[in-house]
C-alpha cells in the first residue's frame, strides 16, 4: 500500500531558486527511506513539502491519501496530527517539562488527562526517558533532547514519522542510540520512517531503501542503498 | 467536555504566560493600573458634577409676574398659555395669587412680616405669579422669554446670565471628561496591544513548534485572548480597591459636599460598585480588545 506518492512535483521559491524539477517517488506503508544529497540539492524542500510546511509549485504530494498541494491553511493542523516530525534542532519548548512537551499536542486536541498520562508514559518508555519526564529541556543532554522530540513525535502513533536530520547535532555514539530508537519504533510500531540525512556512518551500516537527490532530481533509488557509491555529495 | 478541557488548558496558559514573562506582563498591568485610576478619577468627577448639575437643574425656577391689574379669568388664560409651551414641565406650574406671596413672603422672613401683616387686600400691591420648571435646562432663557411676550405678564424672572454660564460650562466638564474616559481607555488598548505583540514575539519560536506539530490556530489564539484579559483583570484590582475605601475615605472626611455646601456628593453606597464593576468591565473589555488585536495583526497562522 502507496502511503506516499509524489508525482511530477516542482517546487520553485518565490526568488526564482528551483528545489525540485519533476520529482516523483513511491514510499509503501512500513518503508524506512533514507533521503541523501549535498546541502542545497533539494531535500528539505523535499521533506518540508511532506509535512506541509511547503507546497509543491507544481504537481502532486500526496500523503496518507492527502494532496498537501491542495490542503487549506486553515486545515494543516489535522493533517500535521496524523505525522510525527523529527527535527534537527529538536525544537522543544523550553519553558516546558518533558511531560509537558510530549503530551503538548495531546491536552491541544483536548485528550481526557489519563488517557494523555498512558500515552505519554507508553512514548516516553519505548524513548527510553521514562525517569526524566519532570525535567526541562536545559537539563537533558542533546541525545535525551532528541528522544524527547521523538517521543513527541510517536506520542499519538502516527503512520508516518518524518524526520529532518535528526542526528545532525549529535556525536557518532548518540547518533547511533537515536537511530536505535527510531528503527525500534519502525518494526514494532510498523511506522513508516522517512529520513533526511547526511550522516554516511549510519546510512552504510542500516542499509535500508536510500533516494538521493541532487540539484534537485531525484538520481538515484537503492533499495539496500549505501552512501559508500556517492562518495563525491 | 472537549472543548471545555481545551478552555481550561488554555486559561491555565494564560496565567503560566502572565507569570512567565514578568516583566512584560509587569508593564503592562501597571500601565493598565495607572489607565484605570485616571478612568475611576475622571468617572467618579464626571457623575458627581453630572448628579449636582441634574439636582441644580431640578431646581431651577422661571418666576412669572403677572400685571397688578391681571384677573383671576386672565390667569386661568395665562395658566393654559403657558401649559401649551412645550418645553414648560406640565405637572410642576404653580400659581400663586397676591395674597398667597404675601403670606409666603411673611413666612419667609419676621420683618416682612412686621409690615405686611397690617395690610388690607387694597394695600397689597404685590404681583400675583406663576412659579415654573422647565424640562430642558439648555433652552430656559427661550423659554422664558416666550413667556414674557404673553399678555397680562409683567416681567419674567430665572437667574439669566448665572444660569446660563453655569449651564455651560458644566456641558463642557461633562464633555470633557467623556472625551478622556476615551481617550484613556484607547490608551489602555493599544498599550495592552503592544504587551500582547512583544508575548507573540517572544513566544515565536513556541508558536512556530506549536504549528508545526499540528495546534489548531484557534488553540494558538486563545491562551493569548485570555492573556489580555487576565492582564486586564489583574490591572483593574489596585484602582477597584482605590475606588471603593478611597471614595468613602473622602466622602466621610468632607461629609458628602465638595468645596462648598451645595454641592452634595454621591452617596458611595451604591455607587462605588457600579464604579468598580465599570473599571472591572473595561479592564477586561479592552484587555481583550488590545490582545484581540495584536493577535490578528502578527500572529499570522
Amino acid at each position: 500500500m502507496k502511503l506516499i506518492e509524489i508525482k511530477n512535483c516542482y517546487k520553485v521559491y518565490k526568488n526564482g531558486v528551483a528545489a525540485l524539477a519533476n520529482f516523483n517517488l513511491e514510499i509503501e506503508k512500513g518503508e524506512f527511506v533514507f533521503i541523501i544529497g549535498a546541502s542545497g540539492s533539494g531535500k528539505s524542500s523535499l521533506v518540508k513539502m511532506l509535512y506541509r510546511e511547503e507546497k509543491p509549485t507544481r504537481g502532486e504530494v500526496i500523503v496518507g491519501g492527502v494532496n498537501v498541494a491542495k490542503l487549506k491553511n486553515r486545515k494543516v493542523y489535522k493533517f500535521r496530527r496524523k505525522i510525527g516530525v523529527v527535527f534537527q534542532d529538536f525544537k522543544l519548548l523550553p519553558k516546558l517539562t518533558v511531560y509537558e512537551n510530549v503530551s503538548f499536542g495531546l491536552k491541544n486536541i483536548g485528550m481526557k488527562e489519563d488517557k494523555i498520562r498512558e500515552k505519554v508514559t507508553k512514548a516516553l518508555k519505548r524513548v527510553g526517558l521514562k525517569e526524566k519526564l519532570r525535567c526541562f529541556p536545559n537539563q537533558l543532554s542533546g541525545g535525551e533532547q532528541q528522544r524527547v522530540c521523538i517521543a513527541r513525535a510517536i506520542v499519538n502513533e502516527p503512520k508516518i514519522l518524518i524526520c529532518d536530520e535528526p542526528t545532525g547535532n549529535l556525536d557518532p555514539k548518540t547518533s547511533k542510540e537515536i537511530m536505535d530508537v527510531i528503527e525500534e519504533i519502525n518494526k514494532t510500531m510498523g511506522t513508516t520512517i522517512i529520513m533526511a540525512t547526511h550522516d554516511k556512518e549510519i546510512v552504510n551500516r542500516m542499509k535500508k531503501r536510500v533516494i538521493l537527490i541532487e540539484n534537485g532530481v531525484l538520481t538515484g533509488d537503492y533499495l539496500k542503498g549505501r552512501y559508500k557509491a556517492h562518495e563525491n555529495i | 467536555m472537549k472543548i471545555f478541557r481545551i478552555l481550561k488548558s488554555s486559561i491555565s496558559d494564560a496565567f503560566k504566560s502572565v507569570f512567565r514573562n514578568f516583566s512584560l506582563s509587569f508593564a503592562s498591568v501597571t500601565c493598565t493600573t495607572i489607565t484605570l485610576i485616571l478612568v475611576s478619577l475622571a468617572i467618579i468627577f464626571s457623575a458627581n458634577i453630572n448628579s449636582f448639575t441634574t439636582n441644580l437643574e431640578k431646581n431651577l425656577t422661571i418666576v412669572a409676574f403677572l400685571d397688578r391689574d391681571a384677573t383671576e379669568e386672565d390667569a386661568n388664560i395665562l395658566l393654559e398659555a403657558i401649559k401649551s409651551v412645550d418645553n414648560i414641565n406640565k405637572d410642576e406650574i404653580v400659581y400663586q395669587d397676591k395674597e398667597e406671596v404675601k403670606v409666603a413672603m411673611q413666612e419667609e422672613s419676621e420683618d416682612f412680616n412686621a409690615i405686611m401683616s397690617t395690610w388690607t387686600a387694597e394695600d397689597n400691591h404685590l404681583q400675583s405669579l406663576f412659579i415654573l420648571k422647565v424640562n430642558d435646562v439648555k433652552h430656559i432663557g427661550k423659554t422664558a422669554s416666550e413667556i414674557a411676550k404673553m399678555s397680562k405678564i409683567d416681567v419674567v424672572k430665572y437667574g439669566e446670565g448665572m444660569v446660563d454660564q453655569l449651564v455651560m460650562v458644566f456641558d463642557f466638564v461633562k464633555k470633557a471628561s467623556i472625551i478622556m474616559v476615551v481617550a484613556l481607555i484607547l490608551v489602555t488598548a493599544f498599550l495592552i496591544s503592544n504587551t500582547i505583540k512583544l508575548t507573540i514575539i517572544s513566544r515565536k519560536t513556541e508558536i512556530e513548534i506549536m504549528r508545526l506539530i499540528g495546534t489548531s490556530n484557534l488553540v494558538i489564539k486563545l491562551p493569548f485572548l485570555f492573556e489580555g484579559f487576565v492582564l486586564g483583570i489583574i490591572g483593574s484590582i489596585i484602582p477597584v480597591l482605590l475606588t471603593i475605601y478611597g471614595y468613602i475615605i473622602i466622602y466621610d472626611k468632607l461629609g458628602g459636599y465638595l468645596f462648598l455646601k451645595v454641592i452634595a456628593m454621591i452617596n458611595p453606597k451604591y455607587f462605588i460598585f457600579y464604579v468598580a464593576l465599570i473599571l472591572l468591565g473595561i479592564g477586561s473589555v479592552v484587555g481583550i480588545i488590545g490582545s484581540y488585536r495584536a493577535v490578528r495583526k502578527y500572529l499570522k497562522i
